[in-house]
Formats: C-alpha cells, structure tokens, sequence
C-alpha cells in the first residue's frame, strides 16, 4: 500500500495533537480516516464489535470547534487544551458507554445497554477524545487469545491466522491496525500486556488501584485493572494520566497522586536513551520459563544487552515463588469471578430465560446455562468449586497466603533498589487460532510472566523488542508499586536507545490483506483451520 | 488431592446455577481434574506462619462521605429489564404456588 492512501493512520496520537493544534488537519479528518480503515479491515480483523461513525464524527465536530476557537484565542488557549483532545481511542467492549452496548464478549449482555458512563468514559469525553467503537475481548475478559469472545474471534494483523493475544485483542488489533492511536484495556493476569506483546504495541497494566473501574465490567476485583495500548510508550503514558486518579465510586481506586511527568516524557530519542546511565534493573530467572521459544528468548537477551550497552546494570534476581503464580491465580481469580458474575441471573437485566412452571432455579439454570460461554462456565466452576464448604482452607485461603509470599518476592527485590525488572511478556510470539483452545492449562499458560505482577498489584508494561519469525516480541519492565512515570520513563528509554533498530517500523504483515475485501473473517479462518 | 466425580461436577454446577448438558458435564470432569492437578502444587509450600493477602494496596474502611447524590433514572435502569410491570422489574415466583 502507498504511504499516502494511509491518511493520517501511521501518526501517533502526540503527532495528531501538533497538527490538530497547528491547524494542518482537522479532527473530523482524523476520525475520518480512522473510520474509514477500521470499517475496511473489521470484516478480516473483528478487531471491532460496535464503530460508531455517527457519534464519532460528531465529537469530532465539537473538538474541531473548540481547536478553533483556542486558536483564535491565542497560544496560551492552545497550550491548555486537553493532549487527547480529538484524539480517536478504541474501548474495549466491558467499559460502560450510556446508552450503548456493553457485551464484555458475552451473550448473556447481548441486547444490554449501560445506564450510564464509566469513570474513564467520563475522563476520556472531558478531554475531548473521540470514542471511536467498543472492541472485541475474550469473554469476561477470560482468556489469552480473544477466541473466547462469544461476538467470532480477532486476527492479528501481522498474521492473520494466527491470535492478537486477550483479553483485550480488540483494542491490540485495532492499534497495531493503526485504527486508532490509542486502546483501553483490562488486565487481570496479562490482559493488556501480552496482547500488546503479540501484536508488537505498548501495553501498560497500572497499579492495582491506580485507575478507578467504575463501570467497568468486573472480572476479579483484586486484580483487574484498566491500562492503555498504544504505538508508543509517550501515547500510553498520555493515555493513562488522562484516566488515572482517585474517584470516590471505586473505592478501590487509591488517593495518589497521578504524576505529570507521565506528560512529559522526552521526545527525543536521544535524550531518552541517556537516561538509562547509571540505573539498575533486576532480571528475575525464573521468567526464563521452560517452553520459552528461543526466538523470543534471543529477543529478550537482546534487550537486556542494549539496556547495559546504554549504561544500566542488569542483574539477575530470583522470585522464587514465579513458578507457584499459576497455580494461585487460578484459584483466586476463579473464586473471584464466581462471585462476580452471580449477578448475572437474567432478573434485572441481559439474557434471560422464564421457564414455564415457576421454578426459578429452573429459570436461573437456563439463563446461565445458555448465556456464558465455555471458559466462563469453567472459570465459574473452578472458582464456586474453591470457595464451597471443606475446600475454602485448602483452595482459597492458601492461594491468598502463596499470595503473600509471591508479593514479598517482589518487594525483596525492588528493596535492594533496582529501578525496574526487565522480563519476556509472553513465552511465545502470537499463536495460531486453535493451537490452545483444547487444553485450559496450556493457554493459561500463556500469562505464566505476566499474572504474577497481578498478584502482587504491580505495574508492569510491555514494550516490542524485536521480532521472531516474524512476528512481535514483548520485553515486560516490572516496578514496584505506584512507580508508573519512571516505569514508563524506563520504558521511553528503551525505546530512545532503539530508535534506529532494523525491527522498528516494520509494519504488520496482515494489513494488505486485511484491506481486501475478499479475505476471510477470522471465523472463516477458525473453521478452516479446524478441518 | 482428590479428584472430582461426576456427580461433584454437577452439585457444584448447581450450586453455582449453572444448566449444562451432559456433553458440557462430561468434558468439564476432565478439564477441572487436571486445572485441580495443578493446584497441588502449592501443598509444596509451608504457609503455616504466612498470612494470608486478599489486597495489595494498603486502604481500609473507604467511606464515602455521607451526603446525598442523585441515583440514576428509574428509566435508565429498569429500561433492561427482561420483564417489568410500571416501574417494577417482574422476577419470578420465590414461594411457590402454594404460598401465594
């Protein structure tokens, strides 16, 4: 494809900023393109389940005004708009929007239209951003692949047989697609980043606590959190200083400050990179997991070695509880979720099936029978089973203690002063639709690097590091608690010192084809591959 | 650890009102036997002195303060419901034909 038939698509959001703000394109421009290259390519990527064109054009309308009118009023107008303002983001599809869908990948909410604006709903449309469209996920934000979203399955746009990660493999997709600058994600045990990781973007998961998740479809409450997806690690810090921040309807959300450093990482390559001298960073060897494709391996290696070639220390380090994380995750996340999701008994809202005779537990039965897919119903299961009566002190209480010994692993750690670890998000580059499906255990282990961070309610961000066969390699960086705007500083960082790297700039391979209107949906694909 | 039977499977379907087929029965005695496999694996660990983490951040008894706020439009709300009578959402019968 010609550069000049991609618009304004290959900006990032901090370059659509300067020229919204310069005057050199307009917001209803932006969003048009946008619109344009999401509804091209949707039929082979469902990277989306709802593009509002309509409201889209209409923010942007009002974005345009208000640009306008800042520039009639003078540089220090300018200067205090809003950095997203009329920037497109993508939402993934279990943060409330009033009055639109709000599925979380699920039928049981088919036809379910939020009451109201999430908080970060609320933040983005103060900031003026444009919301483009609600984006596909696994289903209850369960799973690492987006094959469990009951609305088909999401292709990854540098191969489009193979998966864009998940949960949240929309907002991945419809990024690295340069459909949109910016994603919202959820992150429970690596919903954000190894999808990130696998489709060659920037994912953050903050702080458990760092991001106010009212409205926001619950999965496990005490380790979901919201994070951005963006093209670079400046985008995701903008992103995520525009949602951060204490709100008194989340309790949970925590009374810190939100750091403006987050707006103000370098712009230049350069000056980023030189950061690094001097720091210390921690690489904990039991990431190094058995199973670990060597290519993503000698991508991560790589990484290190250009962190210390730019003057940091890179140590090893031992978390030696990593290899018990899987095991605890998935009592406390299932128990979690069980919990969670018996609202959903088709009285008050979503599907719901009244059985002749009145029995309401025959009526119940059949709503949640018919209304949650397969990994939901095992996730429910695993977690009713956990927390029933003989197995609460075997199951949940004794995840909750590993929990403790998992979290002190960390805080050991970062108290010998290391700035940040750096680690693989993901043992694999994406993987073909199917090749996980049949066995749980094999996809859960597919977040074996990234649910640990969860458990200990860290932030953690991952940023491409090369490529293997082809396709994306993630580098995790790890810090401790509230540490975003340096973890993200490192994150620039990295991405300063390899600015000129043969690797950067590769588009995905998929795009040709997903601009063809002939190319198979990602459903088409599944059932191909299935015989 | 002991395993689970079929007829585990299906009282903790119930418990959790869950309807599944057989087919969806037969198959999950499978995969949580082998998920449950996994979890034996933190018997290796002495936890005996540990307590126990239910949150990482440090916040407790988070209060809001006392004040009233406006509650959402009986309309917004009630507009999902599958079944509604004026401004009531109809759930069904708890008490049985007999009670009512």
């Amino acid at each position: 494809m010609s550069a000049a038939s991609t618009g304004t698509t290959r900006l990032f959001g901090h370059e659509m900023a300067e020229r919204l703000r310069s005057g050199e394109v307009s917001c209803r421009g932006l969003v048009t393109d946008a619109l344009e290259f999401a509804e091209r390519q949707n039929h082979a990527l469902n990277a989306w389940l709802v593009i509002d064109r309509e409201r889209a054009l209409a923010d942007a309308d009002v974005a345009d005004r208000r640009l306008a009118e800042a520039r009639r009023a003078g540089a220090w107008a300018i200067e205090s708009l809003h950095p997203l303002l009329g920037l497109p983001v993508g939402l993934k599809d279990l943060v409330s929007v009033r009055g639109g869908q709000c599925t979380a990948g699920s039928r049981i909410l088919e036809g379910y239209r939020a009451p109201y604006d999430a908080h970060i709903t609320e933040r983005l449309r103060g900031a003026g951003a444009v919301i483009l469209g609600k984006t596909n996920m696994d289903e209850f934000a369960m799973g690492s692949s987006t094959e469990h979203s009951a609305y088909g399955p999401t292709s990854n746009p540098w191969d489009l047989d193979r998966v864009p990660g998940g949960s949240s493999g929309g907002s991945a997709a419809a990024v690295a697609a340069y459909h949109v600058p910016f994603g919202i994600g959820t992150d429970t045990g690596g919903s954000i980043r190894q999808p990130g990781a696998l489709t060659g973007i920037v994912g953050l998961k903050p702080t458990y606590g760092r991001v106010s998740r009212y409205g926001i479809v619950a999965f496990a409450s005490s380790l979901d959190q919201i994070g951005p997806l963006a093209r670079d690690v400046r985008d995701a810090a903008a992103l995520l200083h525009a949602v951060a921040g204490r709100d008194e309807r989340d309790s949970t959300s925590a009374p810190i400050p939100v750091p403006d450093d987050l707006i103000r990482l370098p712009a230049s390559d350069d000056e980023a990179g030189t950061w690094l001298e001097g720091k210390r960073f921690g690489l904990p060897k039991e990431y190094f997991v058995a199973g670990m494709e060597p290519g993503v391996e000698a991508a991560v290696r790589a990484a290190v070695g250009a962190i210390e070639a730019a003057g940091a220390t890179v140590d090893e380090v031992s978390l030696p509880h990593t290899d018990y994380g899987l095991a605890t995750y998935y009592i406390v996340a299932p128990a979690e979720a069980s919990a969670n999701l018996a609202r959903y008994d088709g009285v008050r809202y979503g599907h719901s099936v009244r059985l002749e005779g009145g029995d309401f537990i025959a009526d119940y039965l059949a709503t949640r029978g018919g209304g949650f897919g397969a990994e939901v119903k095992r996730r429910i299961m695993l977690g009713t089973y956990a927390l029933s009566a003989g197995y609460y002190d075997a199951f949940y209480l004794k995840a909750q203690k590993v929990r403790t010994l998992i979290k002190r692993d960390f805080d050991l750690v970062f108290e010998r002063g290391f700035d940040a670890l750096v680690a693989p998000t993901s043992p694999s580059v994406a993987f073909r639709f199917g090749a996980r499906m049949a066995d749980p255990v094999a996809m859960y282990l597919s977040d074996a690097c990234t649910l640990p961070v969860n458990i200990a309610g860290l932030p953690g961000v991952s940023i491409p590091c090369g490529l293997s066969e082809g396709l994306p390699v993630g580098l995790q960086l790890i810090g401790p608690a509230w540490s975003e705007a340096p973890l993200l500083r490192a994150a620039r960082a990295y991405e300063g010192i390899t600015a000129d790297a043969p690797w950067r700039g590769v588009e995905p391979a998929g795009l040709a084809a997903a601009d063809i209107p002939a190319t198979p949906t990602p459903a088409e694909r599944v059932a191909a591959g299935a015989h | 650890m002991a395993g689970l039977t079929r007829a585990d499977v299906e009282h903790v379907a119930y418990l959790a009102r869950l309807g599944l087929t057989e087919a969806e029965l037969d198959r999950l005695e499978g995969q949580l036997n082998h998920i449950l496999d996994q979890y034996a694996k933190l018997a290796e660990l002495d936890t005996s002195a540990i307590p126990p983490t239910a949150q990482t951040i440090e916040l407790e008894n988070i209060l809001r303060d006392d004040v009233v706020t406006p509650s959402l439009a009986v309309a917004d709300v009630l507009g999902n419901a599958p079944a509604r009578s004026g401004d009531f959402v109809v759930v069904p019968p708890i008490l049985g034909g007999d009670a009512s």
